[in-house]
């Protein structure tokens, strides 16, 4: 079967804290996927290797078959991933339609450019709107970043991640600090963004419901370990989650 | 070349380093316990350098008293400082560029004050009686007022080791990631930690130029020369990191003195190109880990 | 009035182009005019100065050195080598400068913060004292006197317009700059340093790049003030020379682009009336600028756009940084 992503024997370690502990798993392409977990479980931490901000102490990471460790973010990124944040990353003082842009001329590789006016780029300013479409943000497209709502700074992470056109997208907790309706909104909104951008999608989540409401495959971590993964079902039933993990959840 | 000529040398160097650590552990121990950059740290050396003539040679106090009530007065000045302007924009975005900013005013302004005050003409302080010769070992000369100023840095050290080890307040401080809100949640009262820390290292930067007035001639407008040789030192040891400050102003302390003794026309080039020569090969410092120079 | 921008842009910036273009017509002093140029100078190193600080967030206290490079570049090849040196000498101080920027940048870009501030600042001294020191090239701190352009330039009206024409033409590529799809990611890295990296762009390099670019034109500023005033002095490269373009970008404000310039007029015209009054300048400048940072982060510009938006109800104003 041919991965899109594969992660082998990954480990990591902060002092004596194993945050990775032999992790392996492969993401198959156009597939959504999640990783579930308790806070500490490592979650975050894997997402950071698999992007270049931290170096694994071991193990591998390929994707589409090149080798990761070792890269940069930025060459990371060029290769097709594309990250949205726990904690919203955007540009606060820059537009909401500039955050986009930033993105767009960057795919497109034009920040080299020093002469032309950076809102006079068709094919980034079409793009761009096209993203705000997707996301509703419309409206919101004038203003600086910093005044939006905490839960549409979130969405704009993810915009700005999609306008990258990454072939993986990895998404650390889209729903982190929403409303209960603002989390439903986004569930719907991310299972669209999905099939209307043919993402392979891995999504890191608290939120059950939207954990086993769109995701085709999940992996538990937990004290750095893979101690399961497969189909909602049956996640739902393993008994190492169930202790590890959702016993605590639902009481 | 001979040994007591080297020997000597080597002694000069020692008490210059000791000058340098002096300063430069002022300005790492800001920086450490409040994340405050304090570029104007060379002002307060100045100032306590004018202060401790004022009180030494104008009012006729004795030494060493002096070089106690200069330091607490520049200490006094910098608490103010801290109280008035500083602890403004404390939470800003882009806080550091502002706190060089509010600095590098404060350095404006205390170097005019002082050209108000004392003139623009060198002071100096004579050493104290008892120490205006020399001890002979072997056929080297040691001033024995470089020895004394080495004697205070040991002080100095000592008494940092036993507060940096030995109590609660120094185990805060030591453990140099600590942010205002860490230290907030630790019960501190952060406002008036600041202030007095402020006072503190101010204070220890006046005592230190109050010290060296007796060797070196004391002008306004010292402050920056001092301020970038204390920089060099903590890019040497790593910021906030007390004892890699040592090995960097005894490194520095030593290259200078022996620079003024061979090639004295460039001397004032050498700090410089020990920095560059660190920056090019060691970048993260000679004595610390790389990540805490992130700050 | 709710012209679009971009014709209010092009209004003031005629006004601008007027107001100096007048100034040998209407005032009768050389005195005056020389005011007038060493504004025109200033504004454009405070300027591209800020596209370091206040567009990219890296706070630099050592762009005197690329000044200095500029000045003494034309200052020794037209008082040594011929006055018809000097178009050549602009060119050269402007690789020199280059070539330096490239490599001190390479140096200090690894540092952030206040580290980086201060690496700058000890590379720009270490250059002063070189400066100082090295007598037999630069004269010490006698510095070069009787730095007389060739031609038409000698001039001193002439050669003001010339300034006028450089700069506008400098501030008018570097505005270009700041809009532009660079100036852009320029203003991402100070806002958020990791997203730039997430969105596959090299925070070093674009850093590095401003850098450069930035210090190109502190050289040419510093070129054009060695053949206005004739005279050049190592104070030019002295840590105050950094500082003034530090204090005119608070003064007008830094996130403006505009800021910068107006801080130039603001700052010299001051030291020109307090500093013929009294010895003590900076104490005054640096009370104001202590002001201006506790009360008024925004600046002059920032300050009154701010106040100007309010009365008129308009709440989509930046935020001050
Ligand atoms: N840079 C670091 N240095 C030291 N320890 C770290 C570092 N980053 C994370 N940790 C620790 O590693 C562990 C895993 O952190 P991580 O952020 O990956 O958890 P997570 O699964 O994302 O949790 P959450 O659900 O709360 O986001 C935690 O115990 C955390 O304290
Ligand atoms: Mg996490």
């Amino acid at each position: 079967m041919n991965a899109l992503l594969r992660v082998e024997q990954l480990r990591k370690a902060f002092g004596g804290l194993k945050v990775t502990d032999e992790v392996s798993f492969s993401i198959r392409p156009q597939e959504i996927a999640a990783i579930i977990g308790p806070n500490g479980a490592g979650k975050t931490t894997l997402f950071n290797q698999i992007t270049g901000q931290l170096p694994p102490d071991g193990g591998r990471i390929r994707f589409e078959e090149v080798d990761l460790v070792g890269r940069s973010p930025q060459d990371i990124v060029r290769l097709g991933i594309g990250r949205s944040f726990q904690i919203a990353s955007i540009f606060p003082d820059e537009s909401v339609r500039d955050n986009l842009l930033a993105a767009c001329l960057s795919r497109l590789n034009q920040t080299r450019r020093l002469w032309r006016p950076y809102t006079s780029h068709l094919q980034a300013g079409e793009e761009a709107m096209a993203i705000l479409a997707s996301l509703g943000l419309e409206s919101q497209a004038n203003r600086p970043a910093y005044e939006l709502a905490h839960g549409d700074q979130k969405l704009l992470d993810i915009g700005i991640a999609l306008a990258l056109r990454p072939k993986l997208l990895l998404m650390d907790e889209p729903t982190a600090g929403m409303s209960p309706e603002e989390r439903q909104r986004t569930r719907t909104l991310i299972k669209k963004l999905w099939q209307e951008y043919r993402l392979t999608l891995v999504f890191i989540e608290h939120d059950m419901d939207m954990v086993f409401g769109i995701a085709e495959r999940i992996f538990v971590l937990n004290h750095g370990r893979l101690i399961a993964e497969g189909a909602p079902e049956s996640i739902r039933a393993n008994r190492d989650v169930i202790t590890a993990y959702l016993g605590e959840e639902t009481g | 070349m001979d040994f007591a000529f080297l020997a000597t040398q080597m002694v000069s160097g020692f008490s210059l380093a000791t000058l340098l650590f002096l300063n430069a552990s002022g300005l790492t121990l800001i920086f450490g316990v409040g994340r405050i950059f304090n570029f104007a740290h060379g002002s307060f050396y100045m100032l306590g350098a004018y202060f401790g003539y004022q009180v030494s040679a104008v009012w006729g106090l004795p030494f060493w008293p002096a070089i106690l009530v200069a330091g607490a007065a520049a200490g006094i000045v910098g608490s103010a400082s801290e109280y008035l302007f500083l602890r403004r924009i404390y939470g800003r975005p882009h806080e550091g560029g502002f706190q060089i900013l509010l600095t590098y005013c404060l350095i404006l302004i205390f170097d005019d004050l002082v050209k108000m005050i004392w003139g623009s003409e060198y002071k100096s302080i004579a050493k104290p009686p008892g120490f205006l010769g020399a001890v002979q070992v072997g056929d080297v000369f040691i001033p024995t007022y470089n020895l004394a100023i080495i004697a205070v840095g040991l002080l100095v050290v000592l008494a940092a080791w036993w507060i940096l080890s030995r109590t609660r307040a120094g185990r805060i401080a030591r453990a140099s990631a600590v942010d205002r809100e860490i230290l907030g949640c630790l019960g501190v009262n952060v406002p008036l930690t600041l202030t007095v820390v402020f006072g503190l290292a101010t204070a220890l930067g006046g005592m230190t130029g109050a010290l060296a007035a007796p060797l070196r001639s004391v002008t306004p407008g010292a402050g920056i020369e001092i301020i970038i040789d204390s920089l060099i030192v903590v890019v040497l040891g790593g910021m906030g990191n007390f004892w890699g400050a040592w090995f960097g102003a005894i490194l520095l302390g030593e290259v200078n003195a022996f620079a003024v003794a061979f090639v004295p026309e460039w001397s004032s080039l050498f700090s410089y190109i020990v920095m560059v020569l660190t920056l090019i090969f060691r970048p993260e410092g000679l004595f610390a880990p790389a990540r805490i120079r992130k700050a | 009035m709710d012209l679009p921008r971009r014709y209010k842009f092009g209004l003031l910036w005629t006004a601008g182009l007027l107001v100096f273009a007048l100034v040998p017509l209407l005032m009768t002093s050389r005195y005056q005019m020389n005011l007038a140029g060493h504004i025109l100078v200033w504004g454009l190193f405070a300027v591209s100065f800020n596209m370091l600080w206040g567009v990219t967030g890296m706070l630099s206290f050592g762009q005197a050195l690329y000044y200095g490079i500029g000045a003494y570049s034309v200052g020794l090849l037209v008082t040594r080598v011929g006055a018809a040196w000097f178009f050549p000498a602009l060119g050269i101080g402007l690789a020199t400068a280059a070539l330096i920027s490239l490599l001190v940048g390479l140096l200090v870009i690894r540092m952030t913060g206040v580290y980086f501030t201060m690496l700058t600042l000890a590379f720009a001294q270490l250059a002063y004292q070189v400066t100082l020191k090295w007598r037999d090239l630069t004269g010490g701190d006698d510095g070069i006197q009787g730095i007389i352009p060739p031609g038409l330039l000698a001039d001193k009206t002439f050669y003001y317009y010339v300034v006028l024409a450089v700069v506008f033409f400098s501030i008018w590529v570097l505005k270009r700059m700041a809009y532009s799809p660079f100036g852009l990611v320029l203003r991402c890295i100070q806002q958020n340093p990791e997203r730039v990296r997430f969105i596959g762009r090299s925070v070093r390099m674009n850093q590095l790049r401003i850098y450069v670019i930035s210090s190109l034109f502190a050289a040419a500023a510093g070129a054009l003030m060695a053949g206005m005033d004739s005279s050049i002095h190592p104070d030019m490269l002295y840590w105050t020379t950094s500082g003034e373009v530090i204090l005119m970008s608070v003064l007008g404000g830094i996130n403006r682009f505009f800021g910068p310039f107006i801080g130039a007029i603001v700052l010299i015209l001051l030291e020109d009336v307090i500093g013929a009054k009294t010895e003590f300048w900076p104490i005054v400048i640096g009370s104001v600028i202590l002001v201006i940072v506790i009360l008024f982060p925004r600046g002059v510009v920032g300050e009154a756009q701010h106040l100007w938006s309010r009365f008129r109800g308009d709440s989509s104003q930046r935020s001050p940084a």
